[in-house]
């Protein structure tokens, strides 16, 4: 069970109390209405599944539950890091090559 | 007397306390103390079980966890009967019953050793070659009759009557494995402060201490060492000993699972204590300290019993004092069967001879052995052992040929060498590394905050290993944040030290015979079975051990994996890391479900929720059906009524008089603040800002594609306040859709959610009389149709209690929901009842509440939707702000498939013969004489007997069902085709009228 902390709590807590959301930054368009086939299908369908570190949004269900986003490398399963939702994709990442 | 083979003086036992038990129905006396392996040697018992595939008789391999053969069923009681258990794991008590496994009519006579003779048919992978013809045969004859022939003790048939503990636990420093490293670890971490958590599968702390008579630490013997080492601990504040407690899996971040086996040693453990604990602990460092696996030589019929692991024989005598035969041989690769040796010789048991693969092995133990004067071959195998039921003869020859010599003996101790246990290590994704020079792998790259020290490190001596493990304590203890050291590293004065050794079949057994050498015991893999694997096309080591079996027993080859390697390498002409090692999976030994289980089971399996109402309906005999985790009254049967009479019943009551419903389970949500309605505007399809204080909607909610997510009559109370009700099933992702957008999306909205629906307890009244029922018990608010009318919401106060009282329907009839604090819903229901009962109203379940609304054709989302059905599918386009410029699913909506002709639409069926009902999910189709597979054009989501109706009623999603009204559709079922017509989805009361009557 991994350990997963929580920006709004600031404590590191167990998996069990947490739900993945899919994947973080991926903006819901003000124009919904107005989007292209192509566009609500980029928005709507299309994800990344990369093998290695992935942005995903994550809600601490059993705790604040607030949504956060997340820093996951798909290879190890660790958290590299955690925060607000709403907060801009971190330009760099801790422990983190490249 | 317990046992003529138990040797006075010798082991730690106490001869006193005598334990009576049973094997096969023969009684015995083993010693308080003793496991059932040792108390059956004691008594000369070896032969005690009949293996696998060829049903070869068996005995101990081993003295503990890692033990292939010697699996028994324990039974306590008719319930209480545990299949494979490890005889050497076993500890015994008074009254103990054992039998043996695998074997008919008897243990020395089993009939199926008939495999053995026609082992040929039994080859590796034989399940994929010989029972194939002909090809049913396989899964009618073959398949049954080999599972059967195979099987490894009997389940119990009974429900486990024992129970189970379960414990989340937290510590700085986990330390697995209670032998000198362990001990040192845990010492050198306990003494910092830190919190320490120790555990050892054994009943007593000591690991090899337990046998080598040649380790001094503090002055004191190695075991006495153990036990004042462990009293210490055991005496700390900061330190947890678990005893008899198996790490058994680890997981990510320094997760690891242990199953503490809390009473099975026990005569009668009462029921206070549970059977086994589950602990679940999160560490901050873990030290691994779990040893090494003696291995056995590969050598034709090195399975007969009386032939075991050097190691093991030391424990049965230097700790259980007993001999495991009179006469015994040795056949060895490396030094440690020497000790055994000369520990059974000093206690005057005599020694056939020691057989040493090596051509001239020197050091103080072969001095020993020599002085002693115990004849040893160098430079010779053990080429075979006689004997059948028993060992009774060694066979030696020099290992590369020549002259045979047969030395008879009743038991031969065998020593390939030591593998180093990096079964955790390698669970926690750690990557083992192979040394070229001592044939062994040993933990590489670390992935988690552990440390491997001693045996299951590589290092050999006590010495270093408690060095090792000290310093591995103290550092462990320091990432944990401990602050000060002030302990003593432990003093090893003497010490016995081995390594090296041999893998694979030894001479004898080599690529150009045919002999039964034994790799896996367990699962009966011989030497030659690999070499075939090999041969016939597997490259891989995970092939050759499927198309083997090797490893897979349930001791997933603690002793056979090296071994098996070692001779696919050799028959691929490869060196052994290139081959690779098969992956290290959790369990590292069997645990039992019941301690994953703990006490999730019968009623505490899956929370159950019962509404305010809930005792009423049981007293009235209501019967319940599960919706979620509800308990929902599904009809209420009186006196010889079946469920189609009650339900009949029911129906006309409501529409006829009225009727009382229980719809406190509706999820309910309170969306509040000055931008509550902006939020029902984005949530919903409907339009809300204009909707009046005190007014209803029936509101659809979407996902972002365009389909249909919930629905629900949705209560303004204020310009500010909504009152949002959900399915049942779907108030929690209702909830977490709402919070999702509220806090990811339309962050700006200052509105707050809060889930009402155990809040307020709900119930329905619905029907002509509806009214006259409430109205006597409401006060505050009018009642009339113009001050109240259809769709609308008022809060008052109903028997003196605060009520959100609706008028809305979900039958067609005049109805109302009367929402009031839970606390309260009994007793207003009790009041509504019998004011109902001057008006002959009835109570009704979910299955009338269903046929009501289906004769409305009013939908259930998650029945007659599936998560492919827009409102358009459904009919509901008039639910659907055409104005609105955005709401989730919006653009989903109009996607160029969800707008295209021909999409499934509901609609109603009628079937043609009245009184035939279909059935829910039955497939339609057009045509009914086309061929099979017909083309199916959709499928009948709700259908009932309407009793109102006088017929049967049906709503069905039709691919272009609205275009469709009047045409004739078929139903193809087992006992015929049925045929329907296709129409609107009211059956009952088209006008709506009766909303008012």
């Amino acid at each position: 069970m991994l350990l997963i902390r929580c920006p709004y709590c600031e404590e590191e807590r167990p998996e069990l109390e947490f739900r993945n959301a899919g994947e973080a930054h991926i903006a819901r368009s003000a124009n919904m209405a107005g989007e292209s086939d192509d566009d609500f299908e980029k928005f709507f369908f299309i994800r990344s599944n990369p093998k290695g570190i992935i942005y995903e949004r994550w809600r601490h269900m059993h705790g604040c539950a607030r949504f956060f986003n997340a820093v996951r490398d798909t290879v190890t399963d660790k958290f590299v890091m955690t925060y607000k939702a709403g907060e801009p994709k971190p330009a760099k990442l801790p422990g983190v090559a490249k | 007397m317990s046992g003529a083979f138990r040797i006075p003086r010798a082991g730690r036992l106490s001869q006193a306390k005598t334990a009576r038990f049973s094997f096969d129905g023969q009684s015995y006396t083993g010693i308080e103390g003793d496991t059932l392996a040792s108390a059956l040697l004691a008594n000369g018992v070896h032969l005690v079980g009949r293996s696998f595939k060829y049903h070869r008789p068996r005995g101990f391999l081993s003295a503990g966890a890692e033990e292939p053969n010697a699996l028994v069923q324990i039974v306590r009681d008719d319930a209480r009967k545990t299949p494979n258990v490890r005889a050497t794991v076993q500890e015994l008590y008074d009254g103990l019953a054992a039998n043996s496994q695998n074997r008919w009519p008897s243990l020395s006579f089993d009939v199926g050793a008939v495999n053995d003779l026609a082992s040929p048919l039994f080859s590796a992978g034989f399940y994929y070659k010989t029972f194939m013809w002909p090809k049913a045969a396989w899964k009618s004859l073959y398949e049954p009759k080999i599972r059967e022939a195979a099987g490894l003790g009997v389940s119990p048939d009974k429900p486990d009557p024992d129970h189970y503990s379960s414990r989340y636990a937290h510590c700085d420093v986990l330390v697995l494995g209670g032998g000198a490293a362990g001990l040192a670890a845990a010492l050198a971490a306990a003494e910092t402060g830190v919190r320490v958590i120790l555990a050892d599968e054994q009943a007593e702390f000591g690991g090899s201490l337990r046998f080598e008579t040649g380790a001094k630490i503090d002055g004191q013997d190695g075991f006495v060492w153990a036990q004042a080492a462990i009293a210490k601990l055991t005496a700390m504040d900061n330190v947890r000993v678990l005893s008899r407690t198996t790490a058994f899996g680890y997981y990510a971040q320094n997760f690891v699972g242990l199953v503490e086996r809390v009473s099975d040693h026990l005569k009668a453990p009462g029921h206070e204590l549970p059977r086994e604990r589950l602990w679940q602990v999160r560490a901050k460092r873990v030290v691994l300290a779990s040893g090494a696996i003696e291995r056995h030589m590969v050598f034709a019929n090195n399975d007969r019993p009386g032939i075991m692991l050097a190691g093991a024989a030391r424990t049965f005598l230097n700790h259980y004092g007993v001999a495991v035969g009179r006469n015994v041989g040795v056949y060895t690769a490396n030094d440690s069967a020497y000790a055994a040796a000369i520990d059974l010789k000093k206690a005057g048991v005599n020694i056939a001879a020691i057989v040493d693969l090596r051509d001239n092995p020197t050091g103080p133990v072969i001095d020993e052995a020599r002085a002693l004067g115990i004849e040893i071959n160098f430079g010779r195998a053990v080429i075979r052992a006689g004997g059948k039921l028993r060992v009774s003869s060694m066979t030696v020859q020099p290992k590369n040929g020549g002259g045979e010599r047969t030395i008879s003996v009743d038991a031969i101790l065998m020593s390939a060498g030591w593998t180093p246990s990096v079964h955790l290590f390698s669970q926690s994704r750690g990557k083992v590394a192979f040394n070229d020079e001592t044939k062994r792998f040993v933990p590489g790259t670390y992935a988690q905050d552990c440390v491997s020290v001693g045996a299951c490190n590589g290092t050999d001596g006590l010495s270093a290993t408690v060095d090792e493990a000290y310093a591995a304590g103290a550092m462990a203890a320091k990432d944990s944040g401990a602050k000060t050291a002030k302990g003593t590293k432990p003093k090893v004065d003497a010490s016995e030290s081995w390594s090296r050794g041999m893998l694979g079949a030894a001479p004898g057994a080599g690529p150009d015979t045919t002999v039964k050498a034994f790799v896996d015991f367990q699962n009966d893999v011989t030497a030659k079975d690999i070499r075939q694997a090999v041969h016939e096309g597997m490259r891989s080591i995970e092939h050759v051990k499927r198309f083997t079996t090797n490893g897979m027993a349930t001791d997933q080859g603690k002793t056979s994996n090296m071994h098996g390697l070692a001779i696919a390498a050799e028959t691929l002409g490869k060196p052994i890391p290139e081959v690779g090692l098969t992956t290290f999976r959790a369990p590292y030994t069997p645990v039992t479900f019941g301690a994953i289980v703990s006490h999730a089971r019968g009623p505490l399996f899956d929370p159950t929720r019962k509404t305010a109402i809930h005792p009423w309906a049981e007293a009235q005999g209501a019967v319940f059906e599960d919706v979620g985790q509800w308990k929902r009254a599904w009809y209420f049967p009186r006196a010889g009524e079946d469920m189609h009479a009650a339900v009949d019943r029911e129906c006309v009551a409501v529409r006829k008089t009225a009727g009382l419903f229980d719809a406190s389970t509706l999820g309910k949500i309170e969306v509040v603040g000055p931008d509550a309605a902006k939020f029902m505007e984005l949530l919903y399809t409907n339009p809300w800002e204009k909707l009046e204080p005190g007014r209803c909607r029936y509101g659809i909610m979407l996902r972002e594609d365009g389909f249909i997510y919930d629905d629900g009559v949705v209560g303004r109370l204020a310009p500010d306040r909504f009152h949002v009700t959900t399915t049942t099933g779907g108030a929690p992702r209702v909830m977490n859709h709402m919070e999702d957008y509220l806090q990811t999306e339309f962050p700006h909205l200052n509105v707050w959610l809060t889930s009402i629906t155990e809040q307020w307890a709900v119930i329905a009244v619905q029907g002509p009389k509806s009214r006259d029922i409430i109205a006597p018990l409401v006060e505050g608010i009018d009642m009339s149709d113009e001050a109240l009318p259809h769709m609308s919401v008022r809060e008052g106060k109903i028997c003196g209690v605060p009520t959100r009282l609706f008028r809305m329907s979900f039958t067609g009839e005049r109805g109302f929901e009367v929402n009031v604090p839970a606390d309260y819903g009994q007793a207003v229901w009790e009041a509504l009842w019998a004011e109902g009962q001057k008006h002959g109203a009835t109570a009704y379940g979910t299955e009338t509440m269903h046929v009501l609304r289906a004769e409305k054709g009013y939908i259930i989302v998650g029945q007659d939707t599936d998560g492919t059905v827009t409102p358009n599918d459904a009919g509901l386009d008039w639910a659907v702000g055409k104005k609105k410029t955005d709401f989730v699913g919006i653009r989903g909506m109009a996607r160029p498939d969800l707008v295209a002709k021909g999409r499934k639409q509901l609609v109603g069926l009628k079937t043609k013969d009245p009184k035939v009902v279909l059935e829910e999910g039955a497939q339609i189709v057009e045509d009914p004489k086309q061929a099979i597979p017909m083309k199916m054009i959709g499928h009948v989501t709700s259908s009932y007997w309407s009793q109102n109706c006088g017929r049967s009623i049906a709503l069905a999603l039709v691919a272009g069902g609205r275009d469709r009204m009047g045409d004739t559709l078929y139903v193809p079922m087992p006992n015929g085709v049925i045929e329907v017509e296709v129409t609107g989805m009211v059956f009952f009361d088209e006008t709506g009228g009766r909303l008012n009557g």
